[in-house]
């Protein structure tokens, strides 16, 4: 009887890791299909993403917003809810932090700067997802839809902004908001040339793994996910948890955010909806909702995307090449789903036979 | 000495049978892990039998019919329906086979109608439904029933006794020849059971139905059946006639040699305050509608007060308000005299508990284990965290060990998945959970239904235990002989009123029944 958790254990690595493999090889054939090498081709993935100094900052420093994202799927997760908003929370995030940054705190210290910026663009992302989650508890309407449309009003929203009433007239061929300036901008760690984002995205990771899995809070919020009903039996406040437990998730996103301004784009435009929200629902999926496990994904996911553009160059394969494989990964993910639980029964029968 | 297992016993089969049997399983085994659920049960049903099969809580009743179902593969065995051996790989196959199962758990479809759902459980569904022409047939078939269902109600927004009873019109709707019931009569009352089952008998007669009944009350054993099989811990020990049949004896088959709690005498308690104060309350339903109108209610410590009526009668909102799955309209509830709203904090402050009725779905948490769920009302408690924070999984474990032992859960394993448990072993836990510690307000729903009569004595013991304590105990039940033999006072419930109440020793029993069909 003590083989059951091994089992499960067992299974929540093997079936990700065998999706994984499965769609890489949908995926092979598609190149071959193209007339490509489908080894090469991931060899040069493989280079692209992790082979050299360089393809690592890269692939971290598309990590971390990764990571982040991926939190604003796999909280809600936690409460049984499905919330896809990250992108458009990661877009208010850093419409925030640029104004944050570049009005209001322009002419302050860099520290008071930069701290502003990320605590505007958190708490930005975390009303966000937090709007989502009160509409689902109070209001009853569906927080995967309407999250998903919150993407949307989002982008729209923050297209108007810089292409309205806060763009820097300095910004012709690429509307954006007022730059925050360099000497305000998130600095990189020291000797690893990749910036703090990737630190704070890691410790927020830990941070969430402790609080949803060890805490009492954490424990309160799988009551209220399994039944809800019981939640309220033993006195849990389900609307306040639902409330925090969205917050949390958004704030994780909108901090995204707040890092591609700061650190990256030093300003607010249309380069901050790139996808990686999209991406994150992804990384939380492959991760099973861990918040721990969307560290390792976040790090594959961030590779793939990084060898785009050693792909484009060495393999004349169109820049979607990416996106198409993200998309094959989604699926084989999501049909997986159905391959929990046979293990331990596929065991017993053997072990009777 | 129990296992004179008087299977497959030509002289008595033949009685019953009274030619080929309807059904027959042979040799099924059924494992689930490291657990053997099913061990060699063979059995056959007579043509036309009304068979009873008993068995304690976890002793595989639900599994085996299950297999038979085709809801469960069984890992070995045959099940031959009117001597022909079936290939039935779900349940729809034995649809097609003529079985019919009523399950434990209830199956309708929440957020769809009764009608809907009466409907749709037809196969084939067909291209296009007359939905007129569907309600007349069905309020034509409710005419014979002794009971009716709202067609139009939501099935989600239903109480458990009229969700069984969907569950029986649903099945009588669709017509099966045979017919299994996994307790089918655990939340209706006793006369509206006796009449259903009097229905039942009545088509088992003309040999139009045959019918397999799973129950935990000797008396419609005794009354109805006319055949009995026993298991115990997956062992079929008994399958025959009923005549010579004793329920002693049943019992005595069931348990093998487990002790029964003895029944726990009322002692004279002083009169104690007032701890529970209702005070002209308004809960609404799901679906809008006032289901408890302007109720009031005092109780004091020491005392078992009972509210009876039939299912659907604003029960289910008003222990709900009180466990804080509601909110009340208006009205309030005041507990030793401060008002209370159903948080945490008050929760155990007041040392108020609760026994909802379908403990699965109102009080567990499936997919978690069983430790976890033991410590839902204790897991932020002093003794179960460590740096204040954080869950102490050790001390869970070592809390959900002495709760298994002491309320005899079975399996014994605090890691299990809480939705692998049997039906009434669902309902120990729950009970094992909310009757720890120190009670002094409890509110229980139907606390024994789906218990074996062993658990049944037990939890009967621990209500008056916790009264003789000096606990206020609220007691809502459909059972009206466990109300009389448990509450101090008596209330019949009706239309979200209370249009009787009464000490107990006076009530007048014509008078409850008269009131609680609204009269
Ligand atoms: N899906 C499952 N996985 C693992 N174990 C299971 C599963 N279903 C049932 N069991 C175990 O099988 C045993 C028999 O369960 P079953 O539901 O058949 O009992 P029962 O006789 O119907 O009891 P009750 O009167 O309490 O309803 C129980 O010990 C239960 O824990
Ligand atoms: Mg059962």
């Amino acid at each position: 009887m003590n083989v059951r958790v091994p089992a499960q254990v067992l299974e929540s690595l093997l079936i990700p890791v065998s999706a994984l493999l499965a769609a890489l090889l949908l995926f092979g054939i598609f190149l071959a299909c193209l007339g490509n090498d489908p080894l090469a081709v991931f060899h040069s993935m493989v280079r692209g993403g992790f082979g050299s100094a360089f393809a690592w900052r890269n692939t971290l420093e598309r990590a971390a917003p990764l990571m982040l994202t991926a939190l604003c799927t796999a909280l809600p997760a936690q409460l049984g809810l499905i919330v896809i908003g990250g992108e458009g929370a990661l877009v208010v995030g850093g419409v925030s932090a640029a104004l944050a940054g570049g009005l209001a705190f322009e002419d302050q210290t860099p520290w008071l700067a930069i701290a502003a910026m990320l605590i505007a663009g958190t708490a930005a992302g975390g009303a966000w997802i937090g709007l989502v989650g009160w509409l689902k508890h109070y209001r009853g309407i569906n927080e995967t839809i309407t999250s998903l449309l919150f993407n949307y009003i989002a982008i729209a929203l923050m297209n108007h902004l810089v292409t309205g009433p806060w763009r820097d007239p300095a910004s012709l061929n690429k509307p954006s908001t007022r730059p925050v300036g360099s000497a305000h901008m998130l600095g990189d760690m020291p000797g690893l040339g990749v910036h703090w984002g990737l630190a704070l995205a890691l410790a927020l990771c830990l941070v969430c793994y402790t609080v949803f899995r060890q805490t009492t809070f954490g424990f309160a919020v799988r009551i209220a996910g399994g039944n809800p009903r019981a939640a309220r039996l033993a006195g849990l406040p389900v609307g306040l948890l639902t409330l925090i437990t969205c917050f949390w998730a958004g704030a994780a996103a909108g901090l995204a955010g707040s890092i591609e301004v700061a650190a990256i784009q030093g300003a607010a435009n249309a380069s901050l909806a790139a996808g990686y929200g999209y991406a994150g629902i992804l990384a939380a999926f492959l991760a099973r909702q861990n918040p721990l496990a969307v560290i390792p994904v976040a790090l594959i996911l961030g590779g793939i995307s990084a060898s785009a553009g050693l792909l484009q160059r060495s393999h004349h394969l169109p820049d979607a090449a990416v996106l198409m494989l993200q998309g094959i990964i989604f699926i084989t993910i999501l049909s997986s789903e159905t391959c929990y639980g046979r293990l331990q029964p596929w065991l017993d029968s053997r072990r009777r036979a | 000495m129990n296992d004179l297992a008087g299977c497959g016993y030509p002289g008595h089969a033949a009685e019953v049978s009274h030619a080929r049997p309807a059904l027959e399983a042979i040799g099924l085994c059924k494992r689930f892990g490291p657990l053997q659920v099913l061990d060699e049960v063979s059995f056959k049903l007579g043509q036309g039998a009304f068979h009873a099969l008993l068995g304690g809580n976890g002793a595989g009743k639900s599994t085996l019919v299950k297999c038979v179902m085709g809801y469960h593969a069984a890992d070995r065995g045959t099940v031959l329906v009117e001597n022909r051996e079936c290939a039935i790989g779900n349940p729809r196959d034995a649809h097609r086979y003529g079985l019919g199962m009523v399950y434990q758990h209830f199956t309708l479809v929440p957020e769809m109608t009764v009608l809907e759902n009466l409907v749709l459980s037809r196969l084939p569904i067909p291209a296009m439904i007359r939905w007129r022409e569907e309600k007349q047939r069905l309020a034509a078939l409710m005419e014979e029933m002794p009971f009716s269902v709202p067609l139009d109600r939501k099935a989600g927004e239903l109480a458990a006794g009229e969700k069984q009873k969907v569950e029986l019109l649903k099945q009588l709707f669709l017509q099966p020849r045979i017919l299994i019931l996994d307790e089918p009569t655990s939340v209706l009352t006793p006369q509206e059971a006796d009449s259903l089952l009097g229905m039942l008998k009545k088509r088992t007669r003309s040999h139009r139905l045959t019918v397999l009944i799973i129950t935990h009350k000797f008396r419609e054993v005794m009354d109805f059946a006319d055949a009995v099989s026993v298991l115990r811990r997956g062992k079929l020990v008994y399958s025959g006639p009923l005549a010579g049949q004793t329920p002693a004896r049943l019992a005595e088959l069931m348990t093998g040699s487990e002790e029964i709690a003895r029944t726990v005498t009322r002692e004279k308690v002083e009169e104690k305050p007032v701890r529970l104060e209702i005070d002209r309350l308004d809960v609404a339903s799901d679906h809008g509608a006032r289901a408890v109108k302007e109720l009031s209610i005092r109780l004091r410590g020491g005392e078992i007060f009972g509210i009876a009526g039939v299912s659907g009668n604003g029960q289910q909102e008003l222990v709900q308000a009180l466990s804080g799955q509601r909110r009340p309209d208006r009205g309030a509830i005041r507990i030793d005299g401060s008002p209370y709203a159903g948080t945490r904090r008050e929760m155990a402050r007041f040392r108020l508990r609760c026994l909802p009725e379908e403990p699965l779905r109102n009080a567990c948490v499936p997919r978690m284990s069983l430790a976890e769920n033991l410590a839902l009302r204790t897991f932020d408690r002093p003794g179960f965290t460590r740096w204040r924070w954080f869950v102490d999984a050790k001390a869970q474990k070592t809390q959900a060990r002495e709760l298994i032992e002491r309320y005899r859960v079975h399996p014994p394993e605090p890691e299990r998945r809480l939705d692998t448990l049997s039906g009434g072993n669902v309902q120990r836990l729950v009970l094992a959970r909310e009757l720890s510690g120190q009670v002094e307000l409890l509110i229980a729903a139907n606390p024994c239904f789906g218990l074996d009569f062993a658990a049944t004595a037990e939890v009967r013991r621990q209500l008056m235990q916790a009264r003789n304590r000096g606990a206020a105990v609220l007691l809502v039940s459909e059972d009206l002989d466990e109300l009389l033999e448990l509450s101090d006072r008596i209330a019949v419930m009706f239309e979200g009123r209370l249009t009787y109440e009464s000490w107990t020793a006076e009530a007048d029993l014509d008078t409850i029944g008269l009131r609680m069909a609204g009269h």
